[in-house]
């Protein structure tokens, strides 16, 4: 019993328990809840979208993935990952720079504003993007009359992206960069390193796993963020039908295999994350910030 | 004038940093507020409360709320027992559980929405046991509260876990020495300690959950006055063209999340005057 414990109690002494801890009985209740909890919770959606992906067989579903739409938007998510991320992280980067580096006021107040998406539903995230760049707003009005539309398009779902996944690079970079002061890149700067210099040579390797980190969180969600997108994308077929949007036109027309099929690989993608994200607390669990959200 | 606005400091940079940093606020976050703020304005305050004020949409914004509320309080007891298993029990397992918390994170709630719905619809793995019982769960306000449960199962047991992580044995040792029972000490010293932390989580996941969409809408039904959250009809709204209702309602929902997370900075400011940390 003794190893399902923190090991205090020496083996000799089998009815001794240490005080602080509870009574076995207790123990293993709360575990069994704890486990129970998430396979019905967490493990049982997890295993029926393989189980409905896989109904017909691997050939149905492969067809069904390989499909013209399919691929389209399978293309889509990548390319507005490609483009959100990337902006993603050089805001986080700037962001973190900015507020770890320099003193000035209203420090705590800009705080705030990036950590202000977090806070809002991404379905009102959307409806603001819709009505700042839709056609018939000002701005809008002049991008569609240049030929430049941003909602009901490409640029719109980037946008609606952007939002939703706005503070995740920043939020990662802050706490970890506040505790690494910035004794090192004033000791760099006083032996003459240029600005960049310093920021490659110094401040990139002290926060590159956390920087990884805030990376991956932001690029899961850009790829699977629904509701935003849902809002501005217009949900045009092969155009603007992003994977997340595609498995709900599917499912709404009943293909079940194709909407699961779409889904497993999104599923995939989630593993894929948590595992690494797992790796990375494990191996640099000293470089990434204490406090685990997200 | 006491502070300076801005420190002299040798870090090059300041001017690059937050001119990025602040283009990129504005583009993205602050002016598409501004915009909704705006379109509220052009409407009037008494024809958004017009708009608002309607059976349905009342019975929405409750029904979104109140179900939040619930999922929010059951994450709350699942998850402080949750973050305690993981830190201080050692068991087979262990640490797949403690991945598996962050799956609702990661998980696109497009995919968590048909895989619950799957899951719980009369014909399926779940849905058909509570058949046998009478009881429907997808498409009613029972989905509903199952959709918001797996969005915020993670925000409490990660609030928690580092405070309980940082718990000192010893004070646990002097209360047992001074004759507590287990459970006393557990009731009077520890959960006081992960009360704020839990708090904190609550509020997150409340929030989360209030706002929720993807995950919601394929499990819900989405029959009027019934299952028919807040977020939902906005896009309906929207669908229709209207962006005068549409902005009326995410200002009202706007101002709900606001509330909510005022309330989460109180926690923290009066947590921190009552116990030192958060």
């Amino acid at each position: 019993m003794s190893d399902a414990t923190l090991g205090r109690a020496p083996a000799a002494a089998r009815a001794f328990r240490p005080a602080t801890q509870e009574t076995p009985w207790v123990r293993w209740t709360l575990i069994v809840i704890a486990v129970a909890g998430l396979g019905i919770l967490v493990a049982a959606p997890l295993i029926v979208v393989f189980a409905e992906a896989l109904g017909e067989g691997w050939a149905a579903v492969i067809e069904s993935l390989g499909h013209r739409d399919a691929r389209s938007a399978i293309r889509l998510t990548l390319t507005i990952a490609a483009i959100a991320v990337p902006l993603n992280a050089v805001f986080g980067i700037a962001a973190a720079w900015l507020i770890t580096k320099f003193d000035f006021r209203g420090k705590a107040f800009l705080i705030t504003l990036i950590d202000l998406p977090f806070s809002v539903s991404p379905v009102v995230a959307g409806l603001c993007i819709v009505l700042m760049f839709g056609a018939n707003s000002f701005a809008g009005g002049w991008l569609v009359a240049n030929g430049m539309p941003i909602v009901f398009a490409v640029p719109g779902i980037v946008l609606a992206t952007l939002f939703v996944t706005f503070p995740f690079v920043a939020r990662e970079l802050i706490p970890v960069m506040i505790e690494q002061g910035r004794a090192e890149e004033e000791a760099a700067l006083t032996l003459g390193a240029s600005g960049w210099r310093v920021f490659r040579t110094v401040t990139l390797p002290n926060i590159r796993w956390a920087l990884l980190y805030g990376v991956l969180l932001s690029n899961a969600r850009a790829m699977g963020e629904f509701g935003a997108v849902a809002v501005v994308s217009g949900k045009i077929r092969g155009q603007t039908a992003t994977m997340p949007i595609t498995i709900e036109m599917l499912y709404n027309e009943y293909l079940s295999v194709a909407a699961f099929g779409m889904a497993a690989l999104l599923t995939l993608l989630a593993l894929v994350t948590l595992l690494l994200k797992a790796g990375l607390e494990i191996r640099h669990a000293d470089q990434l910030a204490a406090f685990r959200r997200l | 004038m006491g502070k300076p606005l801005i420190h002299r400091s040798p870090m090059p940079g300041f001017g690059l940093s937050a001119g990025i940093t602040l283009t990129m606020l504005s583009i993205i976050v602050l002016l598409p507020i501004g915009a909704l703020l705006a379109k509220g304005a052009g409407f009037g305050i008494g024809n958004i409360w017009e708009t608002v004020n309607r059976e349905r949409v009342w019975a929405a914004l409750f029904l979104s709320f109140r179900l939040s509320l619930f999922a929010a309080l059951f994450n709350l007891v699942f998850g402080v027992v949750l973050a305690w298993v993981l830190v201080r029990y050692r068991f087979p397992g262990r640490r797949i559980i403690d991945a598996a918390v962050d799956l609702p994170f990661a998980l696109p709630t497009a995919v968590a929405g048909i895989a619950l719905t799957a899951l719980y619809a009369p014909n399926g793995a779940f849905g058909s046991l509570f058949k046998e019982l009478g009881v429907r769960i997808a498409y009613t306000q029972w989905g509903i509260l199952i959709a918001l449960i797996f969005v915020g199962l993670p925000f409490v047991t990660r609030t928690v876990q580092p405070v309980v992580e940082e718990i000192e044995r010893e004070v646990e040792e002097a209360s047992a020495t001074l004759g507590a029972s287990r459970a006393y000490t557990l009731r009077h010293v520890v959960l006081p300690m992960l009360a704020p932390a839990a708090l904190t989580g609550f509020a997150l996941a409340l929030a989360r959950a209030v706002g929720e969409y993807g995950s919601v809408i394929f499990i819900a039904g989405n029959r009027p006055l019934q299952t028919e959250i807040a977020p939902l009809l906005i896009v309906i709204q929207l669908e229709e063209f209207n962006y005068e209702a549409a902005a009326a309602i995410g200002i009202a929902m706007l101002l709900i999340s606001f509330a909510l997370l005022l309330v989460i900075n109180l926690i923290q400011v009066w947590s921190r005057r009552r116990i030192g940390y958060v």
